[in-house]
């Protein structure tokens, strides 16, 4: 007996949800790849030339922007990878692990810019680790003439994005472990004489990294191709590629577009080149790894050294987000502040007041595309998930695959396209794009959130609601989504953040018109007035807290009397 | 309105391989027990009768409730109320809006409020209405379950395991609550078990599934 036919609004849902998903990436990347090539007609060029990558090969800062591209993600990806897996091999399941995954689980929703603006404040040479170190410490009776902020490396920038990604990559491994049942796998090894370290890692982290590939990819695409860490944290001259990209985008002169063009599609190769690179190392790591297996080394030994290590660089992560966050509050607030005093010498809420009267607009707009893009997601996801739901077919590998898809294309290889294509058919970018826009973003984060709360749902309440004579559409109204506010309501959260997050998408495609929150802190890094950028940020933070605060009191107070559903 | 229920050449198959053969009729009133032992896919023929077979599973033959043939109706319309072993009470509505939630509807909300508070009280759980179905004990929560289902005014009743997660004392009493009203109701009954103690209490034919071999 095949499933009951389903209603045809709910059979259009999923194509749907791919267009809106794919569908700006795709036309994104059409949009490029012309003017690399050429063809621009918005200024008048029709002809097919390869001159924009001549343009491109004759910028003096391609291969500096090159290399940045490459260490700065694959350092970051690494490294928060690194203390993600070791921080769980040596201490899950510890209390200073729990105290400090419940330190870690807020943070990530602290937006990149406000961390990346949060961590130069705390280790520039003026910065708030400096004065509390200074002059008893360090001898420094004035900021250091040192590029520590900035620095040609890349290394703040890396560093940045690594205490961002960490929080990320920990939550997407506790979830996973989950599934794996590690507990048990290290109860096993544990018998079996091996160390913890050693233990988990040739007995957990297989399964946890097979689980977790996606998130990981993501996480070396984002690092590789971000621009707002990047304008806040990395060098300007010059800058890295997808920064460069941006600047040409902003060029007066149309033909600079182009150039830009051809660098996206250089970015996306970088990013293309830099998957393939990754995936090699897994299968070598795999390989050593499996050698390492069966040589039967208890790996003992490990646990002495490497715990402690371990601990001491989640602390740090989490500590200099944490840090960076009170060092952007008391700058927010700070009367003169000189070097090296441990804090201002007095309290001035003039920025605050500032803020407050001429940053309403921003604000508006903020929320304005926040809900739009979280509400258009939500029903594209709750009616995918119920189209697979009623047609009893869960969604397969590949499909899990396009719903990461947009978010392993580098921004800047078709935000760029999308908005020339835009220009080029006469469409005006205004808010109205910038939401769909974010869509393409939040979507993928609100399926990820909502699926598997959604597929654990006990399918009999169904059964029941429809012996008691409720078709489909009751039981999801008044059955399915009640039963699932919370995690409903969370998946709203996490779309929230991440549209009030992104800062790529609404200058591009708003074609620089379109001013949140996020645009504007990031607008100031360049200005460095850091009473203004302290008040913006945690404006910005502020954004993206009240939503997940929403998502914890509301179900709360409406399930109050309902002690079944108490997480 | 006493309906018979009948299982015409009723065969599921998983895969394509039969897993069950049911061929009989069910009278107003009587219990046809299905035992056997877990892992034969008892579950699975209710989850036929009721229109929710998971992927996988598929079933010919025919359902037909008095003279209708219900085989190809979807879920909601076949009025096939099922009893789980777990309560399942929604837990988001309060005991009233569980026992509400099956009435047809229509008629003033005074008189839908007067049939919950009646069937209530009518298995001793009177002024039950407001209370969190998360407070009950569990013979409650069968009985508002029992209540629930009734009110929806089903043509059949289906037990899958109904009363297995309760313990012995309480098993007896909720086994009589629910013979009891279907038989008053002449409604014919699937009983899944794998308790030969039930199929004794049910009192009609045994029908015993073997792990089919192969």
């Amino acid at each position: 007996m095949p499933p009951a036919r389903l209603p045809l609004w709910l059979r259009l849902l999923p194509p749907l949800t791919l267009l809106a998903m794919l569908g700006p990436v795709a036309a994104g990347l059409g949009g490029t790849l012309l003017p690399a090539f050429g063809i621009y007609p918005a200024a008048g060029m029709t002809s097919l030339t390869l001159d924009p990558f001549r343009d491109l090969g004759d910028w003096p800062g391609l291969a500096s922007a090159i290399r940045l591209s490459l260490t700065t993600g694959l350092v970051s990806t690494a490294g928060a990878l690194a203390i993600v897996v070791l921080f769980l091999a040596g201490w899950s399941g510890t209390r200073a692990f729990r105290l400090l995954e419940r330190l870690l689980s807020p943070l990530l929703s602290v937006p990149h810019a406000a961390t990346a603006f949060g961590l130069a404040f705390l280790i520039a040479p003026s910065g708030w680790l400096s004065r509390l170190l200074s002059p008893w410490a360090t001898g420094w009776e004035r900021p250091p003439d040192i590029a520590i902020v900035g620095d040609p490396w890349g290394l703040a920038m890396a560093a940045g994005l690594t205490v961002k990604e960490m929080p990320f990559l920990l939550l997407m491994s506790l979830a996973a472990l989950g599934q794996v049942d590690g507990t048990h796998r290290m109860r096993v090894a544990t018998a079996l004489g091996y160390g913890r370290i050693g233990g988990w890692l040739k007995t957990v982290f297989p399964a946890v990294y097979a689980q977790i590939r996606l998130p990981v990819y993501v996480v070396l695409a984002y690092s590789m191709s971000v621009v707002d860490v990047a304008l806040i944290l990395g060098p300007s001259t010059p800058p890295t590629l997808s920064v460069q990209i941006v600047k040409w985008m902003g060029d007066p002169d149309l033909a600079m577009r182009l150039t830009a063009a051809a660098a996206a599609l250089l970015q996306l190769a970088l990013v293309a080149g830099a998957l393939v690179f990754w995936r090699i190392g897994e299968i070598f790591a795999a390989r050593l790894g499996a050698r390492w297996i069966a040589s039967g080394s208890r790996g003992a030994r490990i646990d002495t050294l490497a715990r402690p290590l371990a601990l001491g660089a989640a602390a740090t992560a989490a500590l200099s987000v944490l840090l960076g966050l009170a060092t952007l509050g008391i700058w927010s607030v700070a009367g003169f502040w000189g070097f090296p005093d441990p804090l201002p010498q007095g309290v001035d809420f003039r920025s605050w007041m500032r803020f407050a009267a001429s940053g309403g607009g921003a604000v508006a707009q903020t929320a304005l595309i926040a809900l739009a893009a979280t509400a258009i997601s939500l029903a594209l996801v709750i009616g995918c998930l119920e189209a697979e739901h009623r047609r009893r077919r869960p969604l397969s590998r590949r499909g899990l695959w396009l719903i990461y898809l947009p978010l392993l294309v580098p921004q800047t290889a078709f935000l760029p396209g999308l908005q020339t294509l835009l220009l080029t058919i006469g469409l005006s970018s205004g808010i109205g794009v910038v939401i769909l826009a974010h869509v393409v973003f939040v979507l993928p984060y609100v399926f990820l959130s909502l699926g598997d709360p959604w597929r654990a749902w006990e399918p009999r309440y169904a059964t029941i609601a429809a012996a008691l004579g409720a078709d489909p559409g009751r039981t999801m109204r008044a059955v399915r989504l009640p039963m699932l506010l919370r995690p409903v309501l969370t998946a709203a959260a996490v779309g929230a953040a991440v549209s009030i997050g992104q800062y790529l998408p609404t200058l591009i495609v708003g074609g620089g018109r379109v001013e949140t929150l996020t645009t504007e802190a990031v607008a100031l890094a360049s200005g460095g007035d850091r009473r203004a950028i302290g008040v913006w940020s945690l404006a910005q933070t502020a954004a993206i807290i009240l939503p997940f605060a929403v998502a914890l009191i509301v179900p709360a107070w409406a399930f109050r009397n309902r002690r079944g559903l108490h997480g | 309105m006493a309906e018979t229920l009948t299982l015409r050449d009723v065969c599921i198959l998983k895969e394509g391989m039969p897993l069950i053969e049911v061929d009989r009729s069910i009278a107003p009133g009587e219990v046809l027990t299905v035992m056997g032992p877990s892992g034969v896919g008892k579950s699975t023929l209710l989850a036929f009768l009721t229109g929710t077979l998971p992927r996988g599973f598929s079933g010919m033959g025919r359902i037909i409730l008095g003279d209708e043939d219900v085989t190809d109706a979807p879920p909601h319309m076949r009025r096939m109320g099922i009893l789980f072993q777990n309560d399942l009470l929604f837990p988001h509505m309060s005991v009233g809006g569980n026992a509400a939630f099956g009435l047809d509807p229509g008629g003033s909300r005074a008189a839908r409020r007067d049939r919950v508070a009646e069937a209530l009280a009518d298995v001793g759980l009177a002024d039950f209405e407001d209370r969190d179905p998360a407070t009950l004990s569990g013979g409650q929560k069968a009985r508002v379950s029992l209540v629930r289902m009734l009110l929806s005014e089903p043509r059949a009743l289906l037990l899958d395991e109904a009363f297995s997660g309760l313990d012995a004392a309480l098993r007896q009493q909720i086994r009589d609550l629910v013979f009891g009203r279907a038989r008053a109701r002449g409604l014919p009954v699937v009983m899944v078990t794998h308790d030969a103690e039930d199929a004794c209490a049910a009192g009609g034919p045994v029908y015993e599934l073997e792990r089919y071999a192969g």
